[in-house]
């Protein structure tokens, strides 16, 4: 248990929180090397069940993160996508999903401080409420 | 009560004015009523209404309705309240024109639960039903017993906050106000006190009796998508067996696509064999879409459905900061 490391699955939109990811990388910044990157067209692009799906398969935590409001490349693919987190959030919440598992923030392309500021947060919210089990397929609780 | 639709759609039918009205007629069995399609003036009085109508006659309204009645003629379409939120958020949704149906509200006084009525009768088959001022009557053989309705109504009906129409053309007798939802709430604040864990262990609970049988879906009046999350095979969202994760996916999920959407009807706890409290996540869902949009779904059909709306400066304090 001691050396468990979280896997983070990051659901990233192509124009702005990707980019965020890239300009991290090339102005070497630190951040944790719990993250696995998904590429999305746009944060309006995501299925909460590809979330559920991340949880079930053994994902510790997901983040979504998209263009800052009024950013957006389809101009209002995180509007809809918005409210449709602001729903699924408080719902995973009340059935018993523990909040600091699924995040959602807004990263621009030229925020890559920013980008390694939220991965470190979400890894460390992570690492304090330990392996996930609810939820995950074939977990003997 | 049931004269007055009668000669209501009987006018309706005689004048042209719609070409065809859905409602509900007597059905083989005595604790279900079917719906049925009426074309003619003297079809009209095989129309019934009372608390054997659990059946949604709006479902029917859209494509069904629209291959039957010639271009531009109207479906006329008898609603309880929940039927007539079906038939707002159908219009709302663009499976109906607004103008192509006329709207018959008809006072509901709550449906049965079928399981709750057996349940009472002891095994004993039920072969005649009558009810009367608030008493219902069931007789069979060696059966004949009396109770009050609100021991035998669905569950919700008992919370039902708009039991009739809001919106509709003609309404027979008084159409009532909504009402606040006191009970709905009351279970979500419950729920809502206990730990994290206690939740999970409570939804384990709930959804591991789920044998996945799909009526729940099946029967919803907002789960009309032509081929279902769950059916599809490329990609396999969730597996085919009851797996406890695969179900309980099935459930956040289906409760999201009805968030916004759910009319609150009950018919998914009334179809489920396994007596699975489902309404507890819709009504959390559904506070949700209200409280953070102002949005109650299907009071007017004029208003886009929330989920597929937007404002700039909405509140979006769970995002990280
Ligand atoms: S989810 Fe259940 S209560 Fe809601 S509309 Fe569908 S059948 Fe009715
Ligand atoms: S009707 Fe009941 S048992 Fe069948 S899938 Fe729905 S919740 Fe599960
Ligand atoms: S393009 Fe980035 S959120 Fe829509």
């Amino acid at each position: 248990m001691k050396d468990w490391q979280p896997k983070i699955l990051a659901i990233l939109c192509n124009w702005c929180s990707y980019a965020g990811a890239d300009l991290a990388g090339v102005s070497r910044i630190q951040y944790p090397p719990n993250i696995r990157v998904v590429r999305i067209p746009c944060s309006g692009r995501v299925d909460p069940l590809f979330i559920m799906k991340s949880l079930q398969s053994g994902f510790d935590g997901v983040l979504v993160s998209g263009c800052h409001p009024g950013d957006c490349h389809y101009l209002s693919g995180n509007y809809v996508a918005r409210r449709r987190f602001a729903i699924l959030k408080p719902l995973l919440e009340f059935i018993g999903i523990e909040p600091e598992r699924v995040q959602f923030s807004w990263i621009s392309a030229g925020e890559g401080e920013r980008f390694a500021e939220v991965m470190t947060k979400v890894t460390n919210d992570v690492k304090k409420i330990g392996p996930a089990k609810r939820l995950v397929k074939g977990v003997q609780k | 009560m049931i004269e007055e639709l009668r000669e209501k759609v009987k006018k309706l039918l005689a004048g042209g004015d719609v070409e065809l009205v859905i409602g509900w007629e007597k059905g083989s069995q005595p604790l279900s009523s079917t719906p049925v399609f009426i074309d003619s003036p003297e079809e009209a009085d095989r129309l019934v209404f009372d608390s054997t109508c659990g059946n949604n006659p709006a479902v029917y309204s859209t494509k069904d309705a629209r291959r039957l009645v010639k271009a531009g003629k109207k479906v006329g379409v008898v609603v309880k309240g929940c039927d007539a939120r079906s038939l707002s958020l159908y219009v709302a949704e663009k499976q109906v024109k607004r103008d192509n149906i006329v709207i018959i509200g008809v006072p509901c006084r709550g449906v049965l639960d079928s399981d709750k009525v057996e349940e009472l009768a002891g095994g004993r088959e039920v072969l005649e039903y009558s009810e009367q001022d608030g008493k219902i009557t069931v007789r069979g053989k060696d059966l004949d017993l009396t109770f009050d309705a609100k021991d035998v109504l669905s569950a919700s009906c008992l919370a039902c906050i708009y039991p009739d129409a809001k919106e509709y053309d003609i309404f027979i007798g008084e159409a009532r106000d909504g009402k606040p939802n006191k009970e709905q709430n009351a279970a979500i604040d419950e729920f809502e006190k206990l730990s994290s864990e206690e939740r999970w262990k409570r939804m384990e609970e709930i959804y591991s009796k789920c044998i996945r049988c799909y009526a729940c879906r099946n029967v919803c009046p907002s789960c009309y998508c032509n081929e279902c999350f769950v059916d599809q095979n490329d990609p396999q969202w969730i597996g085919k067996t009851p797996e406890i994760t695969d179900t309980m996916i099935f459930h956040i999920i289906r409760n999201l696509h009805v968030a916004g959407r759910c009319v609150e009807c009950g018919a998914c706890e009334r179809a489920c064999p396994m007596g699975l409290d489902l309404l507890l996540l819709n009504r959390k869902a559904a506070r949700e879409v209200e409280e953070r949009f102002g949005y109650v779904t299907g009071i007017d059909s004029g208003e886009k459905p929330a989920m597929a709306d937007f404002r700039e400066d909405e509140k979006q304090n769970f995002i990280m900061g």
